[in-house]
C-alpha cells in the first residue's frame, strides 16, 4: 500500500562557514604554535608535525626504516623515564600520544583531559629533548616491526599501494612508505639517536593546540613547557614529485585471490593551483562520494564491488589522485571496462549542470563538518599549516567551489583523470584474470 | 569506598531532551550551536542475533535494503538527497541494534528527518535491487573476511567457541548460499516485524532548536502507524561448563594469533558490569596495561595486544550475553601456549595480588578522556544518546558515565578479574598459512 505522496522539506538558508580565530605565535626555538579555543568538552587535543622527509638517493630507504623505528620506539624510554613510567604518567592525566612517519613527517597526535594539559607537554618535552633509545626496547621494536611490516604485506591493499608508488614514483623518495626488512634490520639504537638529534628539531616544526583553553594560555604553556627543546639545521626538502606520466598497467600475482584489488594513480593540482577546486568536484562527480558516478556504476548497478572510491591528498612534493575498488575475481576485466569508460568520460564529456551543484554543495557542506570537533579542527588547522596554508584557507577555496563551471571541470578532469594520465595497478589471481584482461589494456607482469 | 573521583571538569555537560509519539517512537534532542552542524540517528532495536535461521547475514543485507527505496523515495535517492546538502551518512548493523545515520549542515534538519521518517514508513524494494545488494554485500565480505588476513577475527570466529545457541554464536555476515537465498517477501517480513516507530529510537544532536526539531518530528514520523513492537527475547546462555579451546586456518595470515573470552555480567546491570570495562583496560590499555607490560615490554612475545567487551568491540552497546575478549598476535617463535600462560599469570596475578586505587584511577582516567573524545563530535553524541536511550532509557549517561567510571574501586575490579578462570574461557588459536 502506498501512503499520500509527501513532498520533500526544501533546505533553510546555509548558515556561513563559520572559522575559529587560530593564534600563530613562533617561539624563539623556531617552533610554530597554533592554537585555537574550542570548549565543547573539557579536553585540548594536540598535533606537531616535524619535517622528516627522506634524502633523495642511496640513503632515502634507510631513512624510511629508520624513521618508521624511530617513531615506534620514540615514547619508549627518556634520560629520567622508562617506557612504562612514561605511559603510565601519560596515562594518569588522560592523555593520549601517538607517533608516526609518513614521506613528509614524523607526526604526534595526541589529547588529554584538560587539567592533565602541563603536565602532558612535560612529558612532550621530555622525550622531543630527551628520547634515549634504550637498547633493549629498539631490538624488540625491530622485531616487531619486521613482524607487522610481514603482515601488513599480506594485505593486498598494501601490496597494490606499494606497487603504485613505485610505479609512480620510480626513484623519487615517495617511491617507498613502508621500509623493507633488511633496512629496518641494519637500524641501531646509536642511528636512532644520530637521527633524532638531527632532525627532530623545532625548526620548521608546526605545534597545534584544539580545546577548551584559550590561545594565550595554551600558547605560554607550550613555550614554557618547550623552551628547552634546542634549534637545529633546517629540515631536509623533499625533491618535488617527477611529472606523473600514465603508465602500462602492472598485474601483481596474489594466487587464489577472491578479490582483484585496482587501483588508479596520477599527479593533481595542489590546492592553491587554480584549477584546484574545479579538480576536487570532477574527482568528486567521478567516484570521490557515493552518489557518484563511479559507485552507481560499479556498486550500485552491477554490483562488482562493495567499496569504490577516489580521492585526492596532498604530499608536500605533489599532490595526487588516487581511484581504487576491490572486485569480484571474476569480473576484474568488466570492472577495469567500466573504470576506464568512467574516466573517459569525465575527461571528455561535460559534466551535467545538476551533477555539478550537487558535488558542490556536499564539497562546501563537509568543509563544515570536517571543523565541527576539537580533534577535526586540530587535524585541519594542522594539516593546511603543513601546506604552508592557514585555515581560513577554507573561506577562499569554499569561494572558488561556487565559482566552478561545468568547462572548468572538464578542463579539469581532460588533463589529470584522463585514463591516459593515470597508471593502472591490479593485484589479484593472475592465471584467472590476466587473459581477460589483455582484450582491454596492455599489461606487464610485476617480476 | 570509591577510589579519588576525578576532576569535577572532567565530564561532559550537554543538555538532553526527550520525546515521545503517540505510535512509540523515542526521541531525544541534544542541542548545541557551536557549529552549524547537526547528526541525526535512528536505532532500531534489531540486530545480528534476531535473524532467522537459514538467513545468516539477513539483518546486515536488510540494512543495505533500507538505501534502496522508500515511500517517497527511489533507489540512491537517500544517499543524493543527504550527499547533495553537504551531508554524510551509513548504517551499520550490530549484534543487538542496526543505526542509520547522517551528519548534515543544520540547515537540512528536517530534510533528514522526512528521510528518515520515509523509510521508516515504508521500504519500497524490487528483485533487481535486492539481486544488487546481494552481489554487494558478498564483496562486501570478500574485502573485509574472505580476501583479507585475520578477517572476521574475532568477532566471527569466537563466537561459535563461546556461544551455543544460533542467535549468538552465528556469522552475522552470513554464508553466500543464506544471503542468495533471501527474498523480497523475507525483507517485508523483517521490516514488519522489526522496524515499528516503536522499536526505535531517534536522536537528534546539534545546532537545532528542540522544540522546533520535536514539531518536525511530529509532521514527518506522526502517522506512521504504530505496528507491533516485538517483545526482545532473552538470548541468556548458561556459564561455560568447561574450557573450550579451538583452531582456525587463515591461509592468508602469515604470523599466529590467539583470542581468549569470557562471559561478562549482564551489561543491563552497570553497577556490576562496570567493573569489567574497567578491567579490560587495566589489562590491555597501551603500555601502562598489565598485559602490554608483560607481553611486549618484558617479554617480547606478542606483536600486539588488545582487549575489549562486547562482540564487535564497544563494550557500551552490548546486551547480555557478551564477550570479555582478549586478543594476542605474536610470534611463529612463541608458541600460543606461552602467550595464554602468560596472561593467564597476570590474571591470576590480579585476582590475587589486588591492584592500587593508583593504577583504576589512572586507567579511568584515560576511559574518561577517550569517552569525552567520542562524544564531542555530534555523531559520537548522537548515537551514544540513541544507544543508552535505547537500551537503558538513559540518554543522560552521555554525560553521567565518567562519574559511574569514577565510582569502581580496586576491590571490584579484583572481583571481576577472579571471574576469569581457565574453565570457563573459550580459547580461539588462529593458525597462519600464509607466506612469512
Amino acid at each position: 500500500m502506498t501512503g499520500p505522496t509527501r513532498t520533500v522539506p526544501s533546505l533553510a538558508k546555509p548558515k556561513a562557514l563559520k572559522l575559529p580565530a587560530v593564534s600563530d605565535t613562533t617561539l624563539d626555538n623556531g617552533l610554530r604554535v597554533l592554537a585555537v579555543r574550542r570548549a565543547g568538552v573539557p579536553l585540548v587535543e594536540v598535533r606537531l608535525r616535524v619535517p622528516f622527509g627522506a634524502p633523495t638517493g642511496k640513503g632515502g630507504p634507510a631513512h624510511v626504516a629508520k624513521a618508521s623505528l624511530l617513531a615506534d620506539t620514540l615514547l619508549m624510554g627518556t634520560d629520567r623515564r622508562d617506557a612504562g613510567q612514561l605511559a603510565r604518567d601519560l596515562q594518569a592525566v588522560g592523555g593520549m600520544l601517538s607517533v608516526g612517519a609518513d614521506a613528509d613527517r614524523l607526526g604526534f597526535g595526541g589529547s588529554v583531559l584538560v587539567s592533565g594539559f602541563p603536565a602532558f607537554l612535560e612529558l612532550v618535552a621530555e622525550v622531543l629533548t630527551s628520547a634515549s633509545y634504550p637498547k633493549h626496547e629498539v631490538v624488540g621494536e625491530r622485531d616487531r616491526l619486521l613482524q607487522e611490516l610481514a603482515i601488513h604485506r599480506s594485505s593486498a591493499g598494501v601490496m597494490a599501494r606499494e606497487a603504485l608508488l613505485a610505479r609512480m614514483y620510480g626513484s623519487h623518495p615517495y617511491a617507498r612508505d613502508l621500509p623493507l626488512a633488511e633496512d629496518v634490520e641494519a637500524v641501531t639504537p646509536a642511528a636512532l639517536r644520530g637521527l633524532h638529534a638531527k632532525r627532530v628539531v623545532p625548526s620548521g616544526s608546526v605545534l597545534t593546540v584544539v580545546g577548551d583553553v584559550t590561545p594565550a594560555k595554551a600558547t605560554a604553556m607550550v613555550e614554557k613547557a618547550l623552551r628547552g627543546w634546542l634549534p637545529g639545521s633546517p629540515a631536509v626538502v623533499v625533491p618535488p614529485a617527477p611529472a606523473q606520466q600514465g603508465r602500462t598497467a602492472l598485474l601483481v600475482d596474489r594466487p587464489g585471490s577472491v578479490q582483484t584489488t585496482i587501483r588508479f594513480g596520477g599527479a593533481a593540482p595542489s590546492r592553491t593551483s587554480p584549477d584546484y577546486a574545479a579538480t576536487a568536484l570532477a574527482n568528486l562527480v567521478f567516484g570521490g562520494y557515493f552518489s557518484s558516478r563511479w559507485v552507481a556504476n560499479i556498486r550500485e548497478d552491477k554490483g562488482y564491488t562493495y567499496s569504490p572510491h577516489s580521492g585526492l591528498d596532498h604530499p608536500s612534493a605533489g599532490s595526487r589522485f588516487v581511484a581504487g575498488a576491490d572486485v569480484a575475481t571474476h569480473v576484474t576485466a568488466p570492472s577495469l571496462l567500466e573504470t576506464l569508460y568512467e574516466l573517459g568520460r569525465i575527461a571528455t564529456v561535460p559534466v551535467g549542470q545538476e551533477e555539478l551543484d550537487q558535488a558542490r554543495r556536499y564539497a562546501l557542506g563537509t568543509l563544515a563538518l570536517s571543523t565541527a570537533s576539537q580533534a577535526g579542527l586540530a587535524g585541519q588547522v594542522s594539516q593546511l599549516a603543513g601546506a604552508g596554508l592557514p585555515l581560513s584557507w577554507l573561506r577562499e577555496h569554499s569561494k572558488a567551489l561556487q565559482e566552478v563551471t561545468v568547462e572548468d571541470v572538464l578542463e579539469a578532469a581532460g588533463r589529470w583523470l584522463a585514463p591516459t594520465a593515470l597508471t593502472p595497478v591490479l593485484v589479484g589471481d593472475t592465471a584467472t584474470v590476466e587473459d581477460s584482461l589483455r582484450a582491454l589494456v596492455d599489461l606487464e607482469l610485476a617480476g | 569506598m570509591p577510589t579519588k573521583t576525578l576532576p569535577r571538569a572532567a565530564r561532559a555537560a550537554f543538555a538532553v531532551e526527550r520525546g515521545r509519539l503517540d505510535n512509540g517512537l523515542r526521541v531525544v534532542v541534544l542541542p548545541d550551536s557551536s557549529s552549524p552542524v547537526v547528526a541525526v540517528a535512528v536505532y532500531y532495536d534489531v540486530g545480528m542475533r534476531s535473524e532467522p535461521e537459514g538467513r545468516t547475514g539477513f539483518a546486515h543485507l536488510f540494512e543495505h535494503l533500507m538505501f534502496q527505496g522508500s515511500a517517497n523515495l527511489g533507489k540512491t535517492e537517500h544517499f543524493t538527497y543527504v550527499q547533495g546538502s553537504g551531508g554524510i551518512l551509513n548504517g551499520s548493523t550490530h549484534v543487538d541494534y542496526t543505526n542509520y545515520y547522517e551528519v548534515l549542515p543544520s540547515n537540512a534538519t528536517e530534510l533528514a528527518l522526512f528521510l528518515e521518517a520515509d523509510r521508516m514508513r515504508r521500504v519500497a524494494l524490487t528483485q533487481d535491487n535486492l539481486d544488487n545488494q546481494v552481489a554487494v554485500v558478498q564483496n562486501e565480505i570478500r574485502v573485509n573476511v574472505q580476501n583479507r588476513p585475520y578477517g572476521g577475527f574475532p568477532w566471527i570466529s569466537m563466537p561459535p567457541v563461546l556461544f551455543d545457541s544460533f542467535a549468538n554464536s552465528h556469522d552475522g555476515y552470513g554464508s553466500f548460499v543464506d544471503l542468495e537465498a533471501a527474498t523480497l517477501t523475507d525483507a517485508q517480513s523483517f521490516f514488519d516485524r522489526y522496524y515499528a516507530p516503536g522499536n526505535a529510537v531517534l536522536a537528534v544532536a546539534g545546532d537545532v532548536d528542540p522544540g522546533q526539531v520535536m514539531t518536525w518530528v511530529e509532521e514527518q514520523f506522526g502517522d506512521i502507524p504504530a505496528g507491533k513492537v516485538p517483545k526482545r527475547p532473552s538470548f541468556a546462555e548458561p556459564p561455560l561448563a568447561e574450557e573450550r579451546w579451538a583452531v582456525v586456518d587463515d591461509r592468508l595470515a602469515p604470523a599466529p594469533a590467539v583470542a581468549l573470552a569470557w562471559r561478562t555480567p549482564d551489561p543491563a546491570d552497570l553497577a556490576s558490569y562496570l567493573p569489567y570495562y574497567v578491567l579490560v583496560e587495566v589489562l590491555t590499555d597501551g603500555d601502562a596495561a598489565r598485559l602490554q607490560d608483560r607481553l611486549l615490554l618484558k617479554d617480547r612475545t606478542a606483536t600486539s595486544v588488545g582487549g575489549y567487551l562486547g562482540v564487535m568491540g564497544d563494550p557500551l552497546d552490548a546486551r547480555d550475553p557478551t564477550p570479555f575478549m582478549v586478543e594476542v598476535h605474536h610470534s611463529p617463535e612463541v608458541g600460543v601456549r606461552t602467550i595464554v600462560d602468560s596472561v593467564d599469570e597476570e590474571i591470576d596475578r590480579l585476582a590475587t595480588d589486588g591492584c592500587d586505587a593508583e593504577e583504576v584511577r589512572r586507567t579511568v582516567a584515560r576511559m574518561t578522556s577517550r569517552y569525552l573524545r567520542d562524544v564531542d563530535p555530534v555523531l559520537g553524541r548522537a548515537t551514544h544518546a540513541a544507544v543508552f536511550e535505547q537500551q537503558r532509557g538513559r540518554a543522560e549517561l552521555v554525560n553521567d558515565l565518567p562519574a559511574l567510571l569514577a565510582e569502581v574501586t580496586p576491590d571490584q575490579v579484583v572481583a571481576a578479574a577472579a571471574t576469569l578462570r581457565r574453565d570457563n574461557r573459550a580459547v580461539l588459536e588462529l593458525r597462519p598459512g600464509g607466506a612469512q
